[in-house]
């Protein structure tokens, strides 16, 4: 039996998008690997994963510093890698377009340079109810050193923000709103326009937290107008340990540098020391360099498919699973927002997720199993935990059509 | 199928049936002791109560939620050491992590040898042995909750 029944259209031709991505061809437990847990981490296409090893091989040196042939190689590939960020999400300048480790260290870096030389006890930063853990915790940690207060819009049933609450919960005391533009656990898109309009007209900066947005929306900074945006680089088919926080010039250069070292710096004397300029003055130390040679061939590997053409076969999947899962007997869906990405979280009648994930795995297929980072999601829902499948621009029905089959396999193996 | 001969170890009937209908299911008022366990990395809960004798297990019981292995072990676990000493009850662990982990052969274990499907499934280790570990932290009355982290 193949995994693979392939439809070919004219516009996305999956089977060759499947054949970029090596580790799809694999066989679990003897079975072909159906890949359904793309929110945690996604695949690398052979483009990534062969750039990083031409910079192993030929180019590997410091950036910004030596006059060698290899450091200016390295550092050529790593601003040009600077340069493909800024474009795929149409930032204005280099200068706003930061490398970090990924969405977390971002959000952390948002926290102690933008948040806390601001922020004063009794100020507010507001959130959203279906965060991921790392647009929750940074807050926590500013909220205690400072006497901020954290406060949490509600979402509805379907995993929907509601929209009137959050307008009414930014008040005079709000000093910052971060919100997801995603939900991780739930699928759901959030309104970022909206609520970045509502923040503006108050005077309120935005932070936007991309992880899940990335690799399925088409992102563009300016016509948001956010005035943060993170992201992680292997959730947009790029490789671990990188990740960018994009944000707005006139902010950046108002904002003390996050960690101190090399590279982020002009001149040092032990008397005074001049930072430097946008953005290395937020990157101290050897940067993962690589890993940007990486992500910024991640990021062309996904124009080059056209992120519209992979999301309009990514919202078909989702439909078909939507249909086919919401039809069995004992099982909930989990995040039925009308808005929404490829994801599918759902509990079955009298059986935890668990089982059901190791039984899924003995058939090849990868889900995630447990709160998803995201605890007070699972607690608005009243489940412990959920089976999530998330889905990326190289699924195919035939691998939904799996899904469904194993969960099968499981009623029929605890429910009877 | 090889995968199905594997599932079908893992989750034995018996299994099933205990994580259906769990034994000893329930709360010991007056216990002597108690300890609650935690599992981070999928939020299993388990509380054992114990009432302890002369250093004997006169009853045993469990509360809490989970998959059906984390159930199933509590349940079976409460079945085989009551009446158990408390020196009895720490060498059943010491051979049913044995079991668990594929280094021993469950050999005087009784009905708690139906887990030794488990040592093809090593992530799953962790939700069967949580209770155990639950059970020598009220032994010893620990305080705080234990945690397979």
């Amino acid at each position: 039996m193949s995994a693979l029944r392939v439809v070919k259209s004219s516009e996305f031709d999956l089977l060759e998008v499947r054949r970029d991505f090596p580790a799809l061809h694999q066989k679990v437990h003897g079975k072909p690997l159906v890949y359904l847990d793309n929110a945690a981490t996604t695949q690398k296409p052979k483009a990534v994963i062969e750039a990083m090893d031409r910079f192993y091989k030929c180019d590997s040196s410091n950036v910004h510093r030596a006059v060698h042939a290899l450091s200016d190689r390295a550092t050529k590939a790593f601003e040009a890698a600077r340069t493909t960020v800024k474009q795929f999400i149409n930032a204005r300048s280099e200068r706003e377009i930061i490398f970090v480790r990924g969405t977390t260290e971002a959000i952390n870096l948002v926290m102690n340079s933008f948040a806390r030389p601001r922020v004063k006890a009794g100020d507010e930063i507001l959130i959203s109810a279906l965060e991921h853990h790392s647009n929750i915790v940074p807050w926590q940690l500013l909220a205690e050193q400072t006497g901020a207060r954290l406060v949490v819009a509600p979402i509805d049933d379907r995993g929907e923000l509601i929209l009137e609450e959050f307008e009414r919960l930014l008040g005079p005391t709000t000093a910052l709103v971060a919100v997801a533009h995603i939900s991780n656990a739930l699928g759901t898109i959030m309104p970022v326009h909206e609520i970045i309009r509502m923040a503006h007209a108050r005077g309120v900066p935005v932070l936007v937290d991309g992880a899940q947005a990335i690799a399925h929306v088409r992102v563009d900074v300016r016509e948001l107008d956010c005035d943060f945006y993170a992201f992680s680089g292997h959730k947009v088919f790029g490789p671990t340990g990188i990740g960018i926080l994009y944000g707005r010039e006139s902010l950046l250069e108002q904002m003390p540098p996050y960690q101190g070292g090399g590279d982020m710096i002009r001149s040092v004397t032990f008397e005074k020391t001049i930072y430097n300029e946008l953005p290395y003055k937020f990157e101290a130390g050897t940067p993962h360099i690589a890993g940007a040679i990486g992500l910024g061939t991640a990021l062309e590997y996904v124009s080059r498919v056209r992120i519209d053409r992979a999301a309009a076969h990514e919202r078909e999947l989702l439909a078909y699973g939507t249909e086919l899962l919401s039809a069995m007997p004992g099982l909930r869906l989990i995040g039925t927002a009308r808005e929404k990405v490829g994801i599918l979280s759902f509990v079955l009648d009298g059986v935890h997720p668990h089982d059901v994930g190791t039984v899924l795995d003995r058939d090849g297929i990868a889900v995630r199993t447990g709160h998803h980072c995201a605890q007070p999601v699972m607690d608005r829902f009243a489940v412990p935990a959920t089976t999530r499948a998330s889905l990326a621009l190289y699924n195919s029905k035939a691998e939904v059509d799996a899904l469904a089959h194993g969960i099968r396999r499981v009623q029929k193996l605890f429910v009877t | 199928m090889m995968n199905d001969i594997e599932i079908a170890d893992l989750y034995q009937e018996l299994i099933i049936d205990h994580s259906r209908r769990p034994r000893n299911f329930r709360r010991i008022e007056g216990a002597t002791h108690q300890a609650e366990g935690f599992n981070p990395l999928c939020g299993d809960k388990v509380r054992v109560y114990l009432d302890l004798e002369d250093g004997v297990l006169r009853d045993i019981s469990f509360e809490g939620e989970g998959c059906a292995i984390s159930k199933a072990s509590a349940s079976l676990m409460t079945e085989a050491i009551k009446g158990k000493s408390k020196v009895e009850a720490e060498q059943m662990f010491s051979r049913f992590r044995d079991l668990a982990t594929g280094s021993g052969h469950g050999s005087d274990l009784g009905k708690l040898a139906v887990f030794s499907g488990l040592r093809g499934f090593p992530t799953r280790v962790k939700c069967a042995t949580l209770v155990w570990h639950t059970l020598r932290a009220a032994l010893e009355q620990a305080p705080g909750i234990v945690s397979t982290e």
